[in-house]
C-alpha cells in the first residue's frame, strides 16, 4: 500500500515536473480562454443585453470558459502517455515492479494538477468581470475542478491507452472537443434545447461541470441568483457525484488496457 | 543454479511467427550472449523474458520467477537497457534516475549512495544536473545503462547496449559490465552484433529466424568452423582449389576475387602451398576464426556489421528527434 502510494507519487511528480518547466506553454494556454472569453463575451453582449436573459452574458460564459480549459488541459496532458509510448519512456514505466492502477491514478492525477493549476490562472479575470470571488467560492471551485478534471483525463487516458502515435490521438481529441464544449451549455442554457441535444448533453463531462462551476461562482451575487437556478440542471453536490461516476466508468477500461501490456 | 530457464518460449504477432519456440538456461553470474541478424527475435525474447509482452506458449523462469505467473517479482529482480531510447528527456538525468529509484523502492539514503557510484562510472556525475535533451547519444546510453544497474538487479538484461557508441565508450562499459559480473556475481543476457563483444560473453546462443541453431561457449563455437582461415586473392581460381585439395582442408569457398580456406594449422600449411607451386597472388591472409565465421557457417549469412548499424544508429536518433 505504501509503496502503491509511492508509485503514484512518482509519476505525479514527473508531471508536475514537466508541466512547469514548460513555462512558455502555460502562458500559451492561459491566453487562449481569455481571447474566447473577449470575442465571443463582448461579441454577444450587446444582442443578448436587449433580451430578458437577466444575467450578463460575460459573466454567464466566465465559468464555462473556465471549464473549457480544465477540459482542454486535461485532455492535453493525457497525450503525454502517448508521447511517453511513442519516445519510449512508457517501457521504462511498464517494466517497473508497480501496480499498473498507480501508473493510471499518478498520471491522471498528474493531468488534474496540471489543469486545476493552469485554470486558476483564469480567475485573476474575475475582478475585471464584475464577479466577486471569496476564499469560500474559490475554495469550492477547486474542488469541482479537480473532479472536472480526473473525469476527463479518465476519458483521455482511455483515449490514450488505445492510441500508439500521437496523430491518432490529436484527430480524436479534436474531433471529441469541440463537440463536448458546445454540448456542454457553456454557451447557452440547457433548460431550452431540442430533445436530441438535451440527450446528447447529458453524456458529455463537460456539462456536469459548467453546471456546477457556475452555480458556483455566480451563485453569490443577489441579483442573478434566481435566473441561475432557473438555469442548472442539478445542484452542485449532484454534478460532483456523477462526474466521479464517470471517472470510474474511464478509467476501468483504461487500465485494463494498460494490463494488457506494450 | 540457474537465473534464467527458457522452454520453449513462443512469440506469434498477428499469426506470424517472431519466436518459434526456443529452451535454453543461463547460469547464475554468467554472460549470455544472443547473437542473430536483424528480425531473428532476439529483442521479442528479451521483451518477453522481462515481462513487456507475453508470450504465445511455452514458460520461463526468471530468477526462479515465472514470467508470466509472478510478474512482479520478476520486474523487482531484473534490470532492462532497451534496445530503442527510453529516458525522459524533459528531466535531468538525476531526476531520471530518481523516478526510476522511487518506481524500484530503492531507499532514500540508498539512493543518494548509488546514484553518484553509477553515474561516476559511466562518467556522467558531473553532467547530472543537465537536460537528457541536450544529452549526445552515447551519453545518453551510458545514462540508461546507469539506470539499469540503480537497484542492484540480479540479471540484468542489455538489447544491443553498445550500439552507436565509439570504441572506447565501448570497451569502457565492457570492463565495468564484467566488474560487476565478477564482483556481485550479476548475470547479464544480452543481445549484439559487435563480434568482437561476442567474445566477451561466457556462452553465446546464435538465433536465426526464431530459432537457436547454436548454443556453446565462443571456443568451442569457433573450433566448430574447423581450424585457421585462410583467405587467398588470385585470378587463378580453379589451379589454386586443386593444389588445395591436396592438403584435405575442411572447406573450400569462393569469395569475392578468390577463395577461402578453412584448415588446421594454418601456420604450416601455406609454406608447404606455396613450396610446390608457382601461383599468381594478388593476397593472402591467415588469421583464427572468429564468431562471424562461426555465424555464416551455422545461417550461410554474414552477419550484419556496419551496415546494418547504421541504420540502427540512424533509427535511435530519428525516433530521439522531435517532440
Ligand atoms: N510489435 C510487433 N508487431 C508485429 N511484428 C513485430 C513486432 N515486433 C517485432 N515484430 C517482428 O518480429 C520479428 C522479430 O523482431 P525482433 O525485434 O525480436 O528482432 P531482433 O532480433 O531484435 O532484430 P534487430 O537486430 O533488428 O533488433 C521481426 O520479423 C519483426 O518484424
Ligand atoms: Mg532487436
Amino acid at each position: 500500500m505504501i509503496h502503491f502510494l509511492k508509485s503514484v507519487r512518482t509519476i505525479w511528480m514527473r508531471e508536475i515536473i514537466r508541466f512547469w518547466r514548460d513555462k512558455p506553454r502555460i502562458i500559451s494556454t492561459a491566453f487562449q480562454p481569455i481571447m474566447f472569453l473577449v470575442v465571443f463575451g463582448f461579441g454577444f453582449r450587446q444582442i443578448l443585453a436587449k433580451s430578458n436573459f437577466g444575467i450578463d452574458f460575460i459573466q454567464f460564459v466566465y465559468p464555462g470558459i473556465i471549464a473549457m480549459n480544465v477540459m482542454g488541459i486535461a485532455f492535453f496532458s493525457s497525450i503525454s502517455t502517448v508521447w511517453d509510448r511513442e519516445f519510449g519512456f512508457l517501457k521504462e514505466i511498464l517494466v517497473a515492479p508497480v501496480s499498473r492502477v498507480s501508473i493510471v491514478v499518478g498520471k491522471i492525477a498528474g493531468a488534474a494538477t496540471v489543469a486545476t493549476l493552469q485554470a486558476l490562472i483564469l480567475l485573476i479575470l474575475a475582478p475585471f468581470l464584475g464577479v466577486p470571488l471569496s476564499v469560500a467560492v474559490v475554495v469550492n471551485l477547486i474542488i469541482f475542478m479537480v473532479l472536472l478534471s480526473f473525469a476527463i483525463a479518465g476519458l483521455g487516458l482511455l483515449i490514450a491507452s488505445l492510441m500508439t502515435t500521437t496523430e491518432s490521438f490529436s484527430v480524436v481529441m479534436q474531433v471529441l472537443f469541440f463537440p463536448m464544449f458546445f454540448l456542454s451549455g457553456a454557451f447557452f442554457p440547457l433548460t431550452q434545447v431540442p430533445y436530441w441535444m438535451e440527450i446528447l448533453s447529458k453524456i458529455d463531462p463537460l456539462t456536469y461541470g459548467v453546471d456546477a462551476f457556475r452555480q458556483i461562482i455566480l451563485g453569490q451575487e443577489a441579483q442573478v441568483v434566481e435566473t441561475i437556478k432557473n438555469i442548472s440542471l442539478n445542484t452542485p453536490l449532484i454534478d460532483g457525484l456523477i462526474l466521479v461516476a464517470f471517472f470510474i466508468i474511464f478509467i476501468i477500461p483504461a487500465t485494463l488496457n494498460f494490463n494488457k501490456g506494450e | 543454479m540457474n537465473s534464467i530457464e527458457v522452454k520453449e518460449l513462443k512469440k506469434e504477432y498477428d499469426g506470424v511467427p517472431a519466436v518459434k519456440g526456443i529452451s535454453f538456461d543461463v547460469k547464475q553470474g554468467e554472460i549470455f550472449g544472443f547473437l542473430g541478424p536483424n528480425g531473428a527475435g532476439k529483442s521479442t525474447t528479451i521483451k518477453m523474458l522481462s515481462t513487456l509482452i507475453s508470450p504465445s506458449s511455452g514458460s520461463a523462469l526468471v530468477n526462479e520467477f515465472d514470467i508470466i505467473l509472478n510478474k512482479d517479482d520478476v520486474r523487482k529482480s531484473i534490470g532492462l537497457v532497451f534496445q530503442d531510447p527510453s529516458l525522459d528527456d524533459r528531466l535531468s538525468a538525476y531526476e531520471n534516475l530518481r523516478f526510476h529509484a522511487e518506481l524500484y523502492g530503492v531507499e532514500r539514503d540508498d539512493f543518494i549512495e548509488r546514484v553518484e557510484e553509477v553515474m561516476t562510472l559511466v562518467e556522467l556525475w558531473d553532467r547530472r544536473n543537465d537536460i537528457v535533451r541536450g544529452y549526445s547519444g552515447g551519453m545518453k546510453r551510458r545514462l540508461e545503462i546507469a539506470r539499469g544497474l540503480l537497484h542492484y538487479p540480479k540479471v540484468l538484461f542489455l538489447d544491443e547496449p553498445t550500439i552507436g557508441l565509439d570504441p572506447q565508450t565501448r570497451s569502457h562499459i565492457w570492463s565495468y559490465l564484467i566488474k560487476l559480473q565478477k564482483n556481485f556475481g550479476m548475470t547479464i543476457f544480452m543481445t549484439t552484433h559487435y563480434m568482437n563483444e561476442a567474445e566477451y560473453c561466457d556462452r553465446i546462443a546464435i538465433i536465426d529466424g526464431g530459432l537457436i541453431v547454436a548454443l556453446d561457449t565462443p571456443e568451442n563455437l569457433k573450433s566448430k568452423v574447423g581450424g585457421d582461415v585462410v583467405t587467398i586473392k588470385t585470378k587463378e581460381i580453379n589451379k589454386i582449389k586443386e593444389e588445395v585439395s591436396v592438403f584435405s582442408p575442411n572447406s573450400v569457398k569462393d569469395v569475392d576475387g578468390g577463395i577461402q580456406i578453412e584448415i588446421k594449422d594454418g601456420k604450416t600449411f601455406l609454406p608447404k602451398l606455396f613450396a610446390q607451386n608457382k601461383f599468381l597472388i594478388d593476397s593472402v591472409e591467415l588469421r583464427q576464426p572468429t564468431i562471424d565465421d562461426v555465424f555464416l557457417k551455422i545461417t550461410g549469412k554474414q552477419i550484419r556489421e556496419e551496415g546494418a548499424s547504421a541504420a540502427d544508429i540512424m533509427r535511435r536518433q530519428f525516433k530521439a528527434r522531435g517532440r
